[in-house]
């Protein structure tokens, strides 16, 4: 009977497998191999199938990766589940390892060389971690909304990236954070997404903006904004939480008011640094948070009072280690990106040279192998980091606009594979996978365009380099091999 | 067990999604498609603009000798995508003279993006900078063996002279600052950065040429664009020619030799600067090439500040040279006229004040008192104008209107001669010491000004420019060191007079005086010159020993030179400012030194002063 029903579902695994995603797949790697071609080429060395260029080797790596994405769609899928903490173990000890590794490559240390083989354990952390925190969260009696289990979550995904920030390869640890993507479909409190997304804002409004004068007052514009930010997210945040609807419009709206009428003060009788007002609002607004919490023990007053202090306290220390802790070349590469520092010769340099080529493209492009932007190396990390420019200049608007849709069906498919999940796993693992793509879509297009910090981080199938395009394969591939056995009903 | 909340949340994270998407697909409809400037931007970089540099006008002084220079230097240039793997290595360094660690640095240098942002292997990058003439040409011989090396030719200032440093200045690559500023420039670009090299860069530097030529997408030339129908041949700068006598010059700086000074002369009737000598100074030909950032940085620590131009940076007080000023305003005033006698009892004593004088035959009129340079009267004359209520009403109006005559003679305000850095003195106003004094102040507190002690400042330059007025009898044109541009006329401010206030009767009367003064009074070592010079001393109290001045001019009618010396710490005027002042009109007038002038100028050059170790 046991024998019967392996033999059965060897063929089951390629007619229930998802043939949508293999498309889009398949597609994503010939548009890869293209751009690879279009960034590598060199006059002189005209055979692009050369195993000397990069795009000859680049056909090795997307070979190899076929065959991987083969063998992964035959094991049993069983395997990834029973295995999960074995080899998240195993992998954590590479990545600890690595960090001790000699080889140094543009001051990171996380490649592994062996032999003519260099390879990058990070890549592949991202599915060990995947597996092993879907496999924590799959368990029986999990549950997200105790602290407890939460943090051990988080634990499972902030390890990996203390070593990896640990071989200096900070763009590739941030990755991690996507896994927050999924905590939140699995139940994670919006708050805390929504606390970090503010804290993103408030880094970047309240920066870029410091130097700037609001009007004509002595006030510092990106910390009027933030504050002004905390007053309404905290008012917002009673509307949503604490159903008193009344009492939180009332409340934003006198906080409002007087930042107002203490803003028209300093501008028309006496110049004065609004912010003192709004700190002083700020205070009063927790004060009576608290007050309120404690009178009526409802919990989420305290919470709150607790996200406006620590919003203020957030920005304030991030003001502090950016102007006096930070070393002058991590600012400079805060200030480019907030475009406070346009220094097109130094650090600049690379987003605008990447303007350059993408728009020089138009509408068609120029053309297969006809880029000169790209050609004359104007764009450093072309084919790596900067392999978007490539597809710009090349392929014009239809060809890049194309490839970002291509992406967003994976992404959009992936989310549909991932809730027809029969089991708890096979969906948090395929949240996992869909968020470390669109991850990288957000920052690494981001960053081509002038929109995102430059965080060297690859364009999953389109960078060259034989670890991301196998890392990602796996990535893509395990979730497929579960998916496939979605219909397998299990004694 | 399913939450119907939570499986809403996929809509959420899909949202995100789409949402970024729609982001990057506006941008690059923008970028591309609503946007010219990225495929200009583009195009630059697919013509390659071959810029060609002009030759940077030459300098003469006013005879006609050679100044400044240009020589070919050579840029030793690389495309790496050439060079790679087809070099002989060893080869190239034993032509180039240098060690094969070099090369590789220097190779790893051009390669790496955080020094070098513009690298590209297709394009020439610098790897050698300003090689000479000789090894050049051993380089060029060889050259078909080195392939992805080219040579660039470039030029590099000399200077003829070891004098002359701060009026000449110097070349040096463009600051970020010079390029924001002015778009003519890029980087590796040179630009004057001191003396006229600064303020004639214009003139001076010529219009870059430039041939447009195509290039594809291997980084192959292809020709001309539209042969040649945008390209600019380059035009050579205009040459300068100096208002500066190198001769005289170089007898200046002779004599200031170990001393902190400066010694300024003028031709009246152009206001041509004839000679500007700043001590200590340097020989400009420290700052040639590529020695320039060596030097440049061990010249601007340096305690002494070589690098000022005292001439018309240092502001000093000008001590009794400034009673003529005095002089010239009291007689235009009406405050005294030609006769009139002021008492001097060792000095000018009124109402517990007392300023001191040396012995003379007293009471004196204003000749004698500019012969034996009297304190008194001239503290007499500003007590008497500052308190001359029935004229001015208040002694605000009194300032104000003493204030107009310094103005209207130069001081206060820059005068505006072509070099950069120049300073503006200090003349105090009514509101100056309505301030100082919280508005309770008369003629007896503000007394020393009147024999150019207290709050006055002047710079050597604007001391010149008084003699250089004086000898015009009423008028000076504003100093210049640039007598001609080739191919261009001068600036208007400098060919234009600038009459003072006073009044012509007062010049001759002052006149006369400093003609009495060289004759028998404290210049009278001018009165052994074979022609008729006038001149002023002065001895500047500060705060250390006493700065030795003289200010004057020659001959007195149809005046050919104007002279101001200041020698700090130089103690009297008579020791170091009349003797120098001397030898420069000799020189200038008579063509040469005689034996005597001669035997002068040496013992000056060889005299010191103890300036001690103080922090400068």
């Amino acid at each position: 009977m046991e024998m019967q029903n392996d033999d059965k579902q060897q063929p089951s695994v390629l007619r229930s497998l998802d043939w949508w995603t293999i498309g889009i797949y398949l597609a994503l790697l010939a548009f890869g191999w293209i751009s690879v071609c279009g960034a590598s080429y060199t006059y002189g060395e005209t055979d692009i199938f050369s195993f000397a260029t990069r795009s000859g080797m680049q056909i090795i790596w997307i070979g190899t990766s076929l065959v991987l994405g083969f063998v992964l769609l035959m094991l049993d899928d069983r395997f990834y589940d029973t295995f999960a903490y074995v080899i998240y173990a195993l992998l954590l000890l590479l990545l600890f390892v690595t960090i001790f590794n000699p080889h140094e490559i543009k001051g990171s240390r996380s490649w592994l060389v062996l032999g003519p083989l260099r390879l990058q354990p990070a890549e592949f952390a991202k599915f060990a971690t995947a597996l092993a925190v879907a496999k924590l969260m799959s368990t029986y009696g999990f549950d997200i909304h105790k602290p407890k289990h939460l943090a051990t979550a988080m634990a499972l995904i902030l390890l990996p990236m203390l070593f990896i920030v640990g071989q200096r390869e900070t763009g590739s640890a941030l990755v991690y954070l996507s896994f927050f993507l999924m905590l939140y479909r699995e139940g994670m409190p919006g708050g805390i997404l929504f606390t970090g997304v503010a804290m993103v804002v408030y880094f970047v409004v309240g920066i870029k903006y410091e130097q700037v004068w609001l009007l004509n007052t002595p006030t510092s514009l990106g910390k009027f904004v933030v504050l002004l930010l905390v007053q309404m997210f905290t008012s917002a945040m009673v509307f949503v939480y604490c159903k008193e609807k009344e009492r939180a419009i009332r409340v934003g709206l006198i906080s409002l008011s007087i930042t107002v009428v203490a803003l028209l003060f300093s501008l028309y009788v006496i110049p004065f640094d609004v912010v003192w007002v709004q700190l002083i609002v700020c205070a009063c607004l927790v004060g009576y948070l608290v007050y309120e919490g404690l009178s009526t023990q409802i919990v989420h007053y305290l919470l709150i009072a607790l996200f406006s202090v620590g919003s203020i306290a957030f920005f304030y220390s991030a003001d502090y280690l950016l102007n006096n802790v930070m070393e002058p070349h991590q600012r400079v590469r805060v200030n480019v990106l907030l475009g406070l520092d346009e220094d097109l010769a130094g650090a600049g340099y690379n987003v605008h040279q990447s303007e350059i080529a993408i728009g020089s493209g138009g509408l068609r492009g120029k053309g297969f192998l006809n880029g000169t932007q790209t050609k004359l190396r104007f764009v450093p990390e072309q084919d790596t980091d900067f392999i978007f420019c490539t597809v710009g200049e090349e392929e014009g608007f239809l060809g890049s606009a194309g490839v970002l849709l291509l992406f967003l069906a994976l992404i959009l498919r992936l989310i549909h594979l991932a809730e027809r999940q029969p089991f708890k796993f096979g969906r948090v693992y395929g949240y996992c996978v869909l968020s470390v793509f669109l991850f990288h879509l957000f920052i690494n297009v981001g960053m081509v365009l002038g929109l995102t910090p430059v965080i060297g981080i690859p364009l999953p199938f389109f960078s060259y380099g034989g670890s991301s395009l196998w890392g990602f394969t796996i990535l893509l591939f395990i979730f497929l091999r579960i998916d496939a056995a979605r219909n397998l009903v299990r004694s | 067990m399913k939450d119907f909340n939570l499986d809403n949340r996929r809509y959420v994270i899909g949202g995100v999604a789409v949402i970024i998407v729609t982001i990057y697909i506006i941008r690059l409809f923008t970028f591309q498609l609503l946007s010219d400037d990225y495929r200009k931007s583009a195009d630059s970089n697919a013509f390659l603009k071959r810029i060609e540099f002009p030759s940077r006008g030459v300098i003469r002084d006013r005879n006609g000798k050679l100044l400044v220079f240009n020589q070919p230097a050579y840029d030793i240039m690389v495309v790496m995508n050439e060079a790679k793997g087809r070099l002989d290595t060893l080869d190239l360094c034993q032509t180039l003279g240098i060690t094969k660690e070099y090369f590789i640095k220097r190779m790893d240098e051009i390669k790496d993006r955080n020094k070098n942002p513009g690298y590209s292997r297709f394009t020439q990058q610098l790897f050698m900078s300003q090689i000479n003439d000789k090894d050049y040409s051993v380089f060029y011989e060889k050259m078909f063996r080195f392939p992805g090396f080219y040579v660039q030719k470039r030029t590099v200032r000399q200077y003829e002279y070891p004098y002359a440093a701060h009026i000449l200045g110097d070349v040096g690559e463009v600051s970020p600052s010079d390029i924001e500023d002015d778009e003519y420039y890029q980087a590796g670009d040179y630009i004057g950065k001191l003396g006229v090299e600064r303020s004639y860069e214009k003139q001076l530097r010529g219009e870059k040429g430039v041939q447009i030529l195509l290039r594809d997408a291997h980084g192959r030339i292809q020709g001309k664009y539209q042969k040649g129908r945008f390209d600019r041949r380059p035009q050579a700068g205009h040459d300068l020619t100096l208002g500066i006598d190198i001769n005289l010059q170089a007898t200046a700086e002779r004599m200031l030799e170990g001393k902190i000074g400066a010694i300024v002369a003028i031709d009246p009737q152009t206001g041509q600067v004839l000679c500007m000598a700043s001590s200590p100074s340097y020989d400009p030909r420290l700052l040639e090439g590529h020695n320039r950032s060596k030097y440049h940085s061990y010249l601007s620590r340096n305690t002494w500040k070589p690098l000022l131009n005292r001439a018309i940076m240092g502001q000093y007080p000008p001590g009794s040279t400034f009673k003529t000023t005095q002089g010239l305003t009291f007689l235009s005033e009406g405050i005294i006229n030609s006769h009139t006698v002021f008492p001097c009892h060792r000095g000018f004593s009124y109402k517990g004040l007392h300023v001191g004088c040396h012995s003379h035959a007293a009471p004196l009129a204003i000749v004698p008192a500019i012969s034996t340079s009297c304190n008194a009267f001239f503290c007499w004359g500003l007590y008497y104008m500052m308190s001359n209520r029935r004229k001015y009403g208040t002694v605000q109006n009194a300032m104000n209107t003493w204030r107009d005559y310094m103005v209207s003679m130069g001081f206060g305000y820059r005068l505006g001669i072509d070099l950069p850095g120049e300073k503006r003195g200090l003349i105090p106003n009514a509101g100056f010491y309505d301030k100082a004094y919280k508005g309770s102040w008369n003629g007896l507190t503000i007394i020393s000004i009147s024999i150019g002690q207290g709050e006055v400042n002047l710079t050597p330059l604007q001391i010149a420019n008084l003699g250089a007025t004086i000898a015009n009898r009423g008028y000076y044109y504003v100093p210049h060191v640039v007598k001609s541009i080739a191919g261009m006329p001068l600036d208007t401010l400098y060919t234009n007079r600038h009459y003072t206030r006073a009044t012509r009767r007062s010049y001759d009367i002052i006149a006369a005086g400093m003609r009495s003064s060289a004759l028998g009074g404290t210049c009278r070592m001018l009165a052994s010159l074979p022609f008729a010079a006038c001149g002023k001393t002065g001895t500047a109290q500060n705060r250390g020993h006493d700065h030795s001045v003289f200010m004057g001019f020659a001959p007195m009618d149809n005046p050919k030179i104007a002279v101001s010396v200041y020698v700090e710490n130089g103690g009297w005027g008579a020791d170091y400012g009349v003797p120098m002042g001397k030898v420069i009109m000799e020189q200038y007038i008579m063509g040469k030194l005689s034996e005597a002038g001669e035997r002068l100028a040496t013992e000056m050059q060889k005299r010191r002063i103890g300036y001690g170790n103080a922090e400068r």
